[in-house]
């Protein structure tokens, strides 16, 4: 391969959007959006609610198609329904309730071969058990490995997912509110080993989030999603598009306090 | 505005008696006044029958209405520990069995059938186009009106007793085990395809495990409906049984048999629920906990 082509292998995107649109009947949720990620960014995704953030989230796991424009992973059209290329952390219901937190993981070591059922005997069983403990004890879940899920916190949960989700070795990463739902203290903790994560694994990461300052915290690229055009007789004529592409940094306090006001306005009524 | 009586008390003079009542709806009994309030209408009922069956023996002691529990007891012992004059079996333990294995290979054959048909279509949106309509078709159908039917086409023996069992029960579980299926979050679904899972796989390692649980439940709630088949089916045509014999002692207005055989089969459907609680609590801790 001659240096030209290296360098251009290296500086084709992940993902890359190209003129995508998405609409339910004659309500716009997503407009002309042109936007291209390379690999080990860690883009977080703000708005509103309803400004298609998830939407967004979605076309790129495969649960949701575009209705214009197309979506290239590794520059390739991104398939039409969710597969191992693509890892996903919910906000809840993200592991199997019936297995324990060490059947969970290997159930990823399962679900990679083909076959039936995805059980694994003698050899791949092992080898499986070793990189699935592995995994759980850089999430710190080594010491809940025969606990079943309903017997762990909201954020061992998460972490279980988390581990979950990386053994499948997916190109991207999607979080979906991941840590939503936890207290404050715990959230912290969850960062941490969210970012310690994907340095050492070198990630690429999508993750949608309602809290700024955790988008900012967290990402080398921020996402603002709301609407560019507004027609006042017909709400749903437009839809959001990215208003912002920030890059983690570079934001001094006066853009960061515009955001938060257009994110959260403070209602005339109580102010 | 002067002060009330109760104002005026010094405040150690209160007792938990001043406290204003609870709301009924508030008021939970504790675990002995449960059981009183539980036992109470079964003493009620016996206190009753013996009091009614007393009264109608004193005006005609051979009476077989309402006999005495010592005429109760009497029956059932000529059932129960003496060989028959006839064939020599013991009639009681012999119906028990008959009934029980005709239940048993029905209930088997319905929850079987009704695991995959609503595993399936809960799973599979094309499957469920495909069966969800006749499914429903066939639910609607009185089983009971299609006892002549079926002992038409199979006959007086075993075969169409435990098919009527079966066919009356399947469609209750295939469409309730089709929606738990369906219930299952979507999230776990395609949690599993990102982590590589084909259709087969998700079926058997995601959703088959957990509709278990389901499918014993299920299984509690039609076996009443059940039992109904099978004692319809031995009353119109058998040889033994326990509905079987309810219905022929019936000509002879035998009621101290009819009593303990009803009792009887009411313990044996408390005491089959009860096992299978048991079942889904040892095999499934996780079940009750809720998919979270």
């Amino acid at each position: 391969m001659t240096l030209e082509a290296i360098q251009s292998v290296a500086d084709t995107p992940i993902i890359k959007i190209n003129n995508v649109w998405k609409q339910y009947g004659d309500t716009v949720v997503l407009e002309r959006l042109n936007i291209s990620v390379k690999k080990g960014e860690f883009v977080t995704l703000v708005g509103t609610s309803g400004c298609g953030k998830s939407t967004f989230l979605n076309m790129l796991l495969g649960t949701v198609q575009p209705s214009k424009g197309e979506i290239f992973l590794n520059g390739k059209m991104i398939p039409e329904e969710p597969n191992s290329d693509r890892g996903i952390v919910f906000q809840q219901y993200s592991v199997f309730p019936h297995m324990t937190v060490l059947e969970n993981v290997m159930a990823t070591k399962g679900f990679e071969q083909s076959g039936l059922t995805g059980y694994l005997f003698g050899a791949r069983r092992k080898n499986a058990k070793q990189q699935a403990t592995q995994i759980l004890d850089q999430v710190g879940l080594v010491d809940a490995l025969n606990k079943h899920p309903h017997e762990l916190s909201g954020g061992m949960k998460q972490r279980l997912a988390i581990a979950q989700a990386l053994l499948g070795r997916p190109r991207i990463l999607l979080l979906d509110e991941p840590f939503g739902a936890l207290d404050p203290g715990i959230r912290a903790d969850m960062h941490e080993l969210v970012l310690k994560l994907w340095r050492e694994l070198k990630l690429t990461v999508f993750m949608v989030t309602h809290d700024l300052k955790e988008g900012f915290y967290l990402g080398t690229r921020l996402w603002v999603f709301d609407k560019i055009r507004h027609d006042r007789a017909a709400p749903n004529r437009y839809g959001a598009g990215i208003t912002y592409d920030l890059a983690a940094g570079q934001v001094n306090r006066s853009t960061y306090q515009k955001l938060d006001d257009e994110l959260r306005p403070v209602q005339e009524s109580y102010a | 505005m002067p002060l009330s009586e109760t104002d005026k008390r010094p405040m150690s003079t209160f007792t938990s008696k001043d406290r204003p009542m609870k709301k009924l709806i508030n008021q939970v009994p504790n675990n002995s006044l449960k059981i009183v309030l539980g036992v109470l209408p079964f003493a009620f009922l016996i206190i009753l029958y013996m009091v009614a069956s007393d009264a109608r023996l004193e005006i005609n002691p051979s009476d077989k209405l309402l006999p005495s529990f010592s005429k109760i007891s009497d029956g059932l012992s000529r059932m129960a520990l003496e060989p028959s004059k006839r064939s020599g079996e013991y009639l009681f333990w012999q119906d028990t069995a008959s009934s029980l294995t005709r239940l048993g290979i029905g209930v088997s054959i319905a929850a079987a059938i009704g695991l995959v048909i609503g595993l399936i279509s809960g799973a599979v949106p094309l499957f469920a186009a495909w069966l969800s309509p006749l499914l429903t078709v066939v639910s609607l159908i009185p089983p009971l009106a299609l006892l002549p039917i079926l002992f038409i086409v199979f006959g007086l023996g075993e075969l169409s007793k435990v098919v009527l069992i079966a066919i009356g029960m399947t469609p209750f579980i295939g469409r309730d085990i089709q929606r738990r299926t369906q219930e299952i979050p979507t999230e776990q679904l395609v949690k599993a395809q990102t982590l590589g899972a084909n259709t087969s796989q998700i079926i058997v390692r995601v959703l088959l495990p957990q509709i278990l649980p389901k499918l014993i439940d299920a299984v509690r709630l039609s076996l009443g409906a059940g039992w109904l088949f099978l004692i319809a089916a031995e009353a119109v045509a058998s040889t033994d049984g326990l509905g079987y014999r309810i219905f022929l002692v019936r000509r002879y207005m035998a009621m101290d048999v009819i009593l303990p055989y009803v009792a009887w089969i009411t313990l044996l459907a408390f005491l089959i629920d009860i096992a299978l609680r048991e079942l889904n609590r040892t095999f499934f801790p996780w079940h009750e906990q809720g998919a979270k």
